[in-house]
């Protein structure tokens, strides 16, 4: 159960918060930090278009097809098909996702997008598990102490000290 | 059944002129209730208002935590706007807090008497009397440490103490360990010296003034160890409310 350190990169792939909780891993510059997130919000930006996204559409489409073609016969409904299948056509509740981790002997680094854009970064144990549990923990925190901050300027580095002081005792308390 | 007729009454002063050219028909009455919601009086589709529920009704309810913290953040980031310091963002916000206190103590002395009126019924042999209106600053003091506390924040405030100094006979602390106000704000390095539960201390300074005690309520940052975030409100009461003060107690008023 080790937390090695938190990583949280704007929507434009800027570093706004970077901290170390347990050690283990070696320190980079800041410099090389600001260029770890850019890099890794480009190559997350990639491996999204990757992704495939047309199987379910066409399979959807093709399902819908027999049933639409079989309702006109029936007078009186034809419409209730076609919003249907133009609902559940682009699923906007779950969006094509890109890289989500990755994996070395020493660490694994896992990546939580949020439908905003805001991505967490996460380096744990290779070995450790429910690391979505802690992920919630920390996209929660965040959303409280973070967000809920007036004097927290949208997409600028993140200095919210009750946010420090409350991931720092909530990892505590885990350990 | 007289309030729903009122309501619609109204708008047949202002609107009947243009509705006599077309109106020849008796289905008009729902079209009257949506121009109501047109002229920007708002009333909710069963026609109550808020001045129509009794006042007790919202006792016992809780609102939610993230839209008060929202709405408060938001609070803050307007009182920001064109401040020359510290001084001047705490003034604000002391007197977006101001009015509230005033309207508060109203509320709650309304709720105290309401309350005990029914209580003394049911124990009956006691007679005690509907509680006044605090006449010495211990009193209030507890008014405010207990029953407003308990309305704004549903808990009594942690600590209350008196100035031990001599020179300021006039000051009491009222502490609290975790103010809701801050919960979700972190005050930048640049700006240590705020609080933003001045907006607290503003709702003081009502409640004194409502009371007939003038003072002036500042809150200062005391971080402990245990408590990060624990704020202590200053109340000092002016000149004139220590002068009576002297004069209640000679007299031997509680």
């Amino acid at each position: 159960m080790t937390v090695f350190s938190l990583i949280i990169i704007n929507k434009a792939g800027g570093l706004i918060y970077q901290r170390e909780f347990q050690p283990g891993l070696r320190k980079l510059s800041t410099n090389d930090y600001l260029v770890l997130a850019g890099t890794f919000h480009g190559v997350h930006a990639i491996t999204r278009t990757i992704t495939p996204k047309l199987p379910l559409a066409t399979a959807s489409t093709t399902a819908t097809t027999p049933t639409s073609s079989t309702i006109p016969s029936t007078p009186g409904t034809p419409t209730p098909p076609t919003p249907a299948s133009a609902f559940t056509f682009p699923n906007p509740g779950i969006p094509a996702t890109g890289l989500e981790s990755l994996e070395t002997d020493k660490f694994r680094l896992t990546c939580f997008q949020t439908l905003t854009g805001t991505k967490f970064l996460l380096f744990t144990d290779p070995m450790m598990g429910n690391i979505d549990v802690v992920m919630k923990k920390v996209y929660e925190l965040y959303s409280d102490y973070v967000m809920k901050n007036p004097f927290y300027q949208l997409e600028m580095p993140v200095r919210c000290e009750a946010f420090d002081r409350h991931l720092a005792g909530w990892l505590r308390g885990r350990t | 059944m007289a309030q729903p007729a009122r309501h619609s009454a109204m708008p047949s002063v202002s609107n009947n002129a243009q509705n006599h050219s077309t109106a020849s028909d008796k289905q008009h009455p729902p079209q009257q209730i949506q121009h109501i919601a047109n002229t920007g009086l708002r009333v909710p589709s069963n026609r109550k208002t808020i001045y129509d529920r009794h006042l007790n009704r919202s006792r016992n309810a809780e609102l939610s935590r993230a839209s008060f913290a929202f709405l408060f953040a938001e609070m803050v980031t307007y009182a920001q706007r064109r401040v020359t310091g510290i001084q001047d963002l705490e003034k604000r916000l002391n007197e977006q807090g101001y009015p509230l206190g005033l309207r508060l103590l109203d509320l709650l002395y309304y709720r105290t008497i309401s309350s005990s009126t029914s209580s003394s019924l049911s124990s009956s042999s006691t007679s005690a009397a509907p509680p006044n209106r605090p006449l010495r600053i211990l009193p209030l003091l507890h008014l405010i440490h207990g029953p407003l506390w308990r309305l704004l924040f549903n808990r009594p405030a942690d600590a209350l103490e008196h100035s031990v100094s001599p020179d300021t006979p006039n000051e009491y602390m009222i502490t609290d360990n975790d103010p809701l106000v801050n919960t979700y704000i972190s005050v930048p390095k640049e700006m240590s010296m705020l609080n933003c539960a001045a907006f607290v201390a503003g709702i003081i300074e009502g409640v004194c003034d409502g009371c007939g005690f003038e003072a002036k309520v500042t809150a200062h940052n005391q971080p402990t160890e245990m408590w990060p975030g624990r704020t202590i409100f200053l109340v000092r009461f002016g000149e004139s409310v220590m002068e009576r003060e002297k004069v209640l107690e000679r007299a031997g008023i509680k």
